[in-house]
């Protein structure tokens, strides 16, 4: 097990964060999400298609970098640390990873892969964002005959960027992921509690769709909500990461009682302590992001460790970053409300950190009650 | 004198089966051996029981020594001097020095122990008054210490002392190898919060120590001891534990064979102490992994913060889990222990025992003062005592 960064990866992130700092300085976002336009589009162009981030796992014959998991996880790391409103997690993530399981050798999941690694179209995988790994294959989506699809998913991350849906249905030749067209479907956004990753409801109305090929599409479903749960960890390190620096030179420089606040000891120690979470919360995403992206043979521990321990870490440094600012943390010019309603909303996405100690359970030989 | 190349893992596989294969009478003939062939810690430089190689293969060695069950030097019983006073040597030691302690502290055949807190100095260590005055060639202490671990069975102690109480206190301190077996030496049991008396009160009493047997300057003392503490918090938080290791190892063997313990708050209880477990050894490997790699990073100055807190949570929760036979305690004998144990005994005794882990070796808060001052860059605590001759400092 490797938790450290390689120089590629170090490389990746300077890279990241320059075009971030370009484009995406945390101060801008605010004003940004209150458009009507709450992706940034073109940041999202010069990420995917110039710098190639979206075809990190893609394989090279396919078109993409044929990266692994742990590249993508410190793309993650960054994009959290800018609260970047861009479809990354739904489209290069969740989406790619489902088609990742399908069959690549069949044109229809090549060429769909081959256009979101560079960065010229884009996909959502149309679960709920609430959903785990683990949970059982959804009933909400039925495919009929001549394969067109019906029925609601709730809460899907990343839709309203989308150009093709990855939708999980069943029908009459069993579980499978289907290829639709957004415009065949209603993208429906609602108001979201992350004002940076936006939610829609996707209502499909006999809708016309594309069998993916896969030898098990439940299996590749499950895969793909596995790697994003894993992924999602570096997100919220990130993020994390984000509110104990800005905290910090905050208090660094803020004078109440003619002393600088950062030297009141009670506050030094919370950071401390906040700062031991966040250095344990990186230990946990690396050996998540290095499982997934091995022989995946420890990644479904890995994960759930990752996942119940990290979530609570992003929500408790967004959480001291917003006291610990004092009244600035509570408006809305300041950045920080983003990282919170990023850090909360991404405790429920892809498994609660109580769910994924419950599959932990179960992993390990700790059975519960009964 | 010869370049050697550093030993690959190849390289010390052979070295460590050419040692198995010769038959020793005895495990101390064998441990004297395996300190000659640079296998006790390859890190160190060679004749001094290493290879000068990268810390990291000391695993290659290890693994093959446990696979041959080959015995070890029981490191519980000689932690202070393996984890403390050998980095200290190595580091400001003569030659005659590291040639006369190194080899008997590692085998085990000299335990060592730490003389630095006192009474009236703990996490305010600078302030300590214990003296040492010049006479001749050598050095003549009188003070008292106290929380000494192992002190019962030291056979040399790592000492500060103050030299000159003129200079402010951080200044007039030095660091001496002291001698147990001195008739000015005496050692009285502390019993402690487990019942037995695992550390102890040190009276030294006109103690004579050869200034041959000095570490570092005069004067220099708070620079030498800052190697030990850092060492001292790495040996204590560092330590290299199997998934489910350590402290949670107990907790988990009790769910499994007593299912009748088991309720649904406490199943989410025990999984969120596995996952701090697991997350705690994880950051003890990265700042493995760091040091491995020569970049150690300022993650290794909260391992003990880290392991102190996992190991009271998870020893609370394994008493209440045991629910009545919680209410029972092994053992509450006065003893005066061989080793340091963590583990051991029931779980009355982690729950107790583990309360130190947060005090010994520098207290919980000093080190979050620590963090936040070296790592996070925060002002420092308001002092009074920075510029002012130790005598003169308000008592
Ligand atoms: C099991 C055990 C084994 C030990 N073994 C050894 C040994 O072998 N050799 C040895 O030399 N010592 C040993 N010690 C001593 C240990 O290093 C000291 O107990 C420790 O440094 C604290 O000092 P103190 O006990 O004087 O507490 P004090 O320094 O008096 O502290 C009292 C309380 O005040 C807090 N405090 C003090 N200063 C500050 C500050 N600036 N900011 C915030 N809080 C503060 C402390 O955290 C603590 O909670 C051992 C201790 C234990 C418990």
């Amino acid at each position: 097990m490797n938790l450290l960064y390689s120089e590629v990866e170090d490389d990746l992130r300077a890279a990241v964060r320059d075009v971030l700092a370009d484009h995406c300085p945390p101060g801008a976002v605010p004003a940004r999400v209150e458009g009507g336009e709450p992706y940034d589009r073109g940041l999202w162009r010069v990420l995917a298609a110039d710098l190639g981030v979206a075809g990190l796992l893609v394989p090279e014959k396919l078109g993409g970098q044929g990266a692994t998991a742990r590249e993508v996880a410190v793309v993650m790391e960054e994009l959290g640390g800018a609260v970047a409103p861009v479809p990354f997690l739904g489209s290069a993530v969740l989406a790619t990873t489902a088609l990742l399981g399908c069959a690549t050798g069949e044109p229809a999941v090549a060429d769909l892969l081959g256009r979101l690694a560079a960065g010229t179209e884009t996909a959502a995988l149309a679960v709920s964002l609430a959903s785990a790994p683990g949970a059982p294959f959804p009933a909400a989506v039925r495919a009929d005959a001549d394969g067109r699809l019906t029925g609601v998913v709730t809460a899907v991350a990343d839709a309203a960027a989308a150009g093709v849906l990855v939708v999980p249905a069943t029908g009459p030749h069993g579980s499978g992921l289907y290829a639709v067209a957004a415009a065949d479907a209603a993208v429906e956004p609602f108001v979201s509690l992350d004002l940076t990753r936006p939610l829609s409801d996707v209502r499909l109305a006999a809708a016309p769709a594309r069998l993916l090929p896969a030898g098990d599409a439940a299996a590749a479903l499950d895969a793909a909500l596995l790697t994003g749960a894993g992924l999602l960890a570096s997100e919220q390190l990130g993020v994390a990461q984000w509110c104990l620096d800005e905290t910090v030179r905050y208090l660094g420089q803020r004078h109440q009682f003619g002393r600088v606040v950062g030297g009141f000891q009670s506050l030094k120690h919370r950071l401390a302590d906040l700062w031991l979470e966040v250095v344990s919360a990186r230990a946990a995403a690396r050996a998540a992001a290095d499982a997934l992206a091995g022989d995946g043979r420890d990644a479904g521990v890995e994960v759930r460790v990752a996942q119940a321990y990290v979530s609570g870490v992003a929500v408790h440094a967004a959480e001291e970053g917003v006291q610990l600012h004092g009244g600035i943390g509570m408006t809305w010019e300041h950045p920080l409300h983003l990282y919170l309603k990023r850090a909360k909303a991404d405790e429920i996405a892809l498994g609660t950190p109580g769910r994924h100690r419950a599959a932990l359970g179960a992993l390990v030989g700790l059975p519960a009650v009964g | 004198m010869a370049e050697h190349p550093t030993p690959t893992p190849e390289d010390l596989r052979s070295r460590t089966r050419t040692l198995l294969e010769e038959p020793r009478p005895t495990p101390l003939d064998f441990l004297r051996a395996r300190f000659d062939a640079g296998l006790a810690w390859v890190h160190f430089p060679e004749g001094l029981g290493g290879l000068g190689a990268p810390r990291a293969l000391q695993a290659v060695v290890d693994a093959e020594l446990a696979a041959a069950g080959a015995p070890d030097n029981d490191p519980r019983r000689i932690g202070i001097g393996l984890g403390m006073a050998a980095p200290t040597i190595l580091r400001y030691g003569t030659a005659e020095q590291k040639e006369r302690f190194l080899r008997p502290l590692w085998t085990g055949e000299e335990v060592w122990c730490q003389l630095f807190s006192e009474p009236g100095a703990g996490s305010d260590l600078a302030g300590l008054r214990t003296r040492a005055v010049r006479d001749g060639d050598d050095w003549v202490v009188d003070g008292q210490k106290v929380w000494t671990s192992s002190a019962h069975n030291a056979r040399w102690a790592i000492l500060i002392a103050r030299t000159d109480p003129d200079v402010p206190k951080h200044q007039g301190i030095t660091y001496f190898v002291c001698d147990m077996t001195d008739p000015g030496v005496e050692v009285r049991p502390l019993r402690q919060i487990t019942g037995e008396a695992e550390f102890n009160e040190v009276f030294l009493t006109g103690v004579r120590i050869p200034d041959a047997h000095r570490l570092g300057a005069v004067g220099d003392g708070w620079r030498v001891a800052q190697a030990t503490l850092m060492n001292e918090r790495v040996a204590i938080g560092g330590l290299a534990l199997p998934r489910e290791g350590g402290m949670i190892a107990p907790v988990a063997k009790t769910w499994r064979e007593r299912p009748e313990l088991r309720t649904a708050e406490l199943h989410d209880r025990l999984l969120g102490l596995w996952v701090e477990a697991e997350v705690t050894r994880l950051g003890a490997e990265r700042v493995r992994q760091q040091m491995a790699a020569g970049a150690p990073g300022p993650e290794g100055s909260g391992l003990k913060l880290a392991f102190a807190r996992l190991n009271q949570r998870v020893s609370g929760f394994e008493v209440e889990l045991l629910g009545e036979d919680g209410l029972r305690y092994g053992d509450w004998t006065m003893v005066r222990p061989e080793k340091v144990d963590f583990y051991g005994r029931d779980a009355g005794y982690r729950y107790l025992r583990a309360k130190g882990n947060s005090i010994e070796g520098g207290t919980s808060e000093i080190l979050r003062n620590i963090i936040a001052e070296r790592v996070l860059g925060l002002p420092s605590e308001p002092r009074t005592d920075k510029d002012v001759a130790w005598k003169d400092l308000p008592r």
